[in-house]
């Protein structure tokens, strides 16, 4: 399971990250979301020396969602040098996930 | 080689589940990895699902359909199918996830995907704004002004849900009366965050990087006005998911499953199909569940005869 990361901690652990991060934005409501949560673990698990991957719940984040404009979950940003570089909205087949990630775990 | 699989993991699929794995079939149902439990996983409280006289939450009420299947035998795959091969004696599916399997029979049980407006920038801003789904997005709505178009029975839930969280929700519907069943177009009347908006449709999207709002074009002299809006949820019906099997089974001019009379067989032998991918009128949880009940039947009866 990946690391749910906080408010206060998303500079340090997302902006400032050498590496490109995966965020998956979830909260436990959303039903979508609890079919995207294990695909990004598989991913953090296979792609570890890539791509960090973390999790923000909406429900105690909401300020963090407002900053990145999110209307709806699940959504997976990447950021990259401290950058919200990439967005995917809804859930999608692991494959095909992989494949849109491929600039950063290629 | 297996007797049936069912493509499909919503009512129908898994009334076919259950009927097939008590005949003994030991089904395969092959459930999609990202939306298994089909159009009811979007929903919250079903009141009209006989047998459930308090009422339960759609998405528990999928995960009793699935023990049951489960419980007779029902084999789950979390995987989504890319390509069949349905016209001989031995049915072919392919998966996602790179399995291919065999069967004498099919049953698809795919329902129906939510129909898009049609408009330019509604990809991009899907998900900034413009939703398909109140359950799933209307949280980050809390005392937004939204709308949603439409005038059936979704619609009218999909806003009574919004006003838990929208200071005003708009219903923006293209005629001047509501298709949806009286007592869901009477809970959305008469509660005071609603405001229908008749004889409307939706012209244009706005909105940079997020939706900021809408054009409405009036439907009876086509004039035009601009409504500000923080989101939009469309809910103005279904498609039948056909893209699979279009190419091998008859389908009705409106690109339905075609069956013959009221039973499940399509126009290829041991193909069957349930649900709503055959359904252009009644499309309730229970029509349905009796739709697979009907292919588990008639699939049954198809590996008697062969």
């Amino acid at each position: 399971m990946s690391k749910n990361v906080t408010t206060a901690e998303f500079k340090s652990q997302v902006l400032e990250n050498d590496k490109p991060v995966l965020v998956d934005f979830w909260a436990e409501w959303c039903g979508p979301c609890r079919m995207v949560s294990p695909i990004v673990d598989e991913i953090a698990a296979e792609y570890g020396d890539k791509i960090e991957v973390v999790k923000v719940n909406v429900d105690f984040e909401p300020q963090l969602a407002a900053d990145y404009g999110i209307t709806g979950i699940p959504a997976l940003h990447v950021f990259k040098g401290g950058r919200d570089v990439k967005q995917l909205v809804g859930a999608r087949p692991k494959a095909v996930l992989v494949q849109e990630l491929a600039e950063f775990i290629g | 080689m297996r007797d049936v699989i069912i493509i499909g993991s919503g009512p129908a699929g898994y009334t076919a589940g259950i009927y097939t794995a008590r005949a003994g079939l030991k089904p395969l149902l092959i459930a999609s990895s990202v939306e298994p439990g089909g159009e009811l996983m979007k929903t919250t409280e079903v009141e009209n699902f006989p047998g459930f006289p308090e009422g339960l939450m759609g998405p528990d009420l999928m995960a009793n359909f699935q023990a049951q299947a489960e419980r007779f035998g029902t084999e789950l795959l979390f995987d989504d199918v890319i390509e069949v091969d349905l016209k001989g004696d031995v049915k072919v599916v392919k998966t996602l996830g790179g399995e291919t399997f065999e069967s004498k029979t099919v049953i698809l049980a795919t329902g129906a995907a939510y129909r898009e407006l049609g408009l330019p920038r509604e990809k991009e801003l899907s998900g900034r704004g413009v939703s398909w789904c109140a359950t799933c997005d209307g949280f980050f709505f809390r005392e937004k002004a939204v709308a949603v178009v439409g005038g059936g029975d979704s619609a009218m839930e999909e806003a009574n849900f919004l006003t838990r969280f929208a200071d005003k929700v708009y219903l923006i519907h293209r005629r001047d009366s509501f298709k949806a069943s009286k007592i869901m177009a009477d809970r959305a009347m008469s509660n005071p965050k609603i405001e229908v908006i008749w004889n409307s449709a939706v012209a244009e999207l706005q909105g940079e990087t997020n939706l900021s709002g809408v054009v409405l074009e009036n439907t009876v002299d086509g004039s035009r006005s601009e409504l500000a809006l923080d989101g939009l949820f469309i809910a103005i019906g279904n498609d039948p998911r056909v893209w699979l099997v279009e190419n091998q089974v008859q389908l009705t001019p409106d690109k339905f499953i075609q069956v013959e009379g009221r039973s499940s067989k399509t126009s290829l032998p041991g193909v069957f199909a349930a649900g709503d991918v055959i359904d252009p009128t009644y499309r309730q949880a229970i029509t349905a569940a009796g739709s697979g009940c009907v292919a588990a039947l008639d699939a049954e009866h198809y590996l008697t005869e062969h």
